[in-house]
């Protein structure tokens, strides 16, 4: 009991005693995470190229493929759970989303809003024209 | 109602210590943490070369677009290499797990090679499009996508060299702890090499052909 350690380092296989994986377990997990992985970025591809969708809906798509992707190799190769020995692992990387959302997000939503504002090169040399 | 709750939570934190009081943490455990950290610090910064690509996208100053740029198979095959060399990294820290030489440098020798061949194809892509003068300085769109490209294409190199140096630690210095604690640091950059590649050919590549 007093040498049981309830924290893990990110990456590794499950510490826990009661649930301490084999070598073949540990393949059978990475095997299955390539074969997901094939599947979705198979899909992806199929998705960017195929007309039987409509096209508006192609990047929304994209999108999620992608992040069931990361999804997976979070998951399968990075061994990040929701246990409670993964607590912090999983802490810094909801922050790091965080982080990374807010910058991606804030600067897609401020250059679409400048090209939304931004006076076409025409049109401004007519204002100054009229002074 | 709030005694029960109260010797509820009293048996639960007698059977399962939280971490504090299982007392200081292992080394390999906060090794692993701290690059941890630094991967997701690093992963911000591709966020932010990925949002200065999104934003220029369409800022070709009358040059060539993606469309007419990117070759999708050869990105198709990118794909499969570095996936692939994931994988064969995975089996490499396994066999780590269990002390297996010939295994290690095996698995070790495969994700190599694949790294490689990735590296490869995307070196002659870079040198197909500056030919026909799709360079950096061309436009806004393509220094972003050589910024963004480009700057994985190096995180792969500097993981190639760093497996070659674990792979002669190995041979001198054998499985001893610290070996040990670099080889799952090198199996994280990895694998967090691979998700910034999944974003990469989803937002760069797929995208670009679809718009």
């Amino acid at each position: 009991m007093t040498d049981t350690q309830y924290d893990r380092a990110p990456g590794d296989a499950s510490a826990l005693p009661d649930v301490e994986q084999g070598t073949s377990s540990g393949v059978l997990v990475y095997t299955i995470g390539l074969a997901l992985a094939v599947v979705l970025t198979a899909m992806s591809f199929w998705v960017a190229n195929t007309s039987l969708l409509w096209a508006g809906g192609v990047s929304l798509g994209l999108t999620v493929l992608a992040i069931a992707q990361m999804g997976v190799h979070l998951v399968f190769f990075l061994h990040v759970t929701t246990g409670p020995d993964n607590t912090n692992n999983v802490m810094a990387l909801a922050f790091g989303v965080l982080i990374v959302a807010l910058v991606v997000v804030g600067s897609l939503l401020i250059m679409a809003d400048l090209n939304d504002n931004m006076m076409p090169a025409a049109e401004l040399m007519n204002l100054q024209m009229q002074h | 109602m709030n005694i029960a709750v109260a010797v509820d939570d009293e048996v639960r934190h007698e059977a399962l210590p939280s971490a504090s009081e299982a007392g200081p943490a292992a080394k390999r455990i906060v090794v692993g943490f701290g690059f941890w950290v630094f991967l997701l610090s690093d992963i911000v910064m591709f966020a932010a070369i990925f949002a200065a690509y999104a934003g220029l996208t369409h800022a070709t100053a009358g040059g060539p677009s993606g469309v007419q740029l990117f070759n999708q198979r050869s990105v198709a095959i990118e794909t499969g290499c570095l996936l692939a060399s994931s994988y064969s990294c995975g089996l490499m820290s396994l066999a780590i797990g269990s002390r297996r030489y010939a295994v290690t440098y095996l698995a070790a020798l495969i994700t190599f090679v694949l790294g490689a061949a990735f590296l490869v194809l995307e070196v002659r892509e870079f040198a197909g499009m500056i030919a026909i003068g799709a360079g950096p300085q061309r436009s806004a769109f393509l220094s972003a996508f050589f910024s963004l490209v480009g700057c994985h294409g190096l995180h792969v190199t500097a993981g190639l060299v760093w497996l070659v140096v674990m792979m002669a630690q190995v041979a001198i210095k054998g499985f001893r702890a610290t070996v040990e604690r670099r080889l799952l640091c090198f199996s994280l950059f990895w694998h967090a090499l691979d998700i910034v590649w999944v974003w990469l050919f989803t937002v760069v590549y797929l995208m670009g052909v679809v718009s």
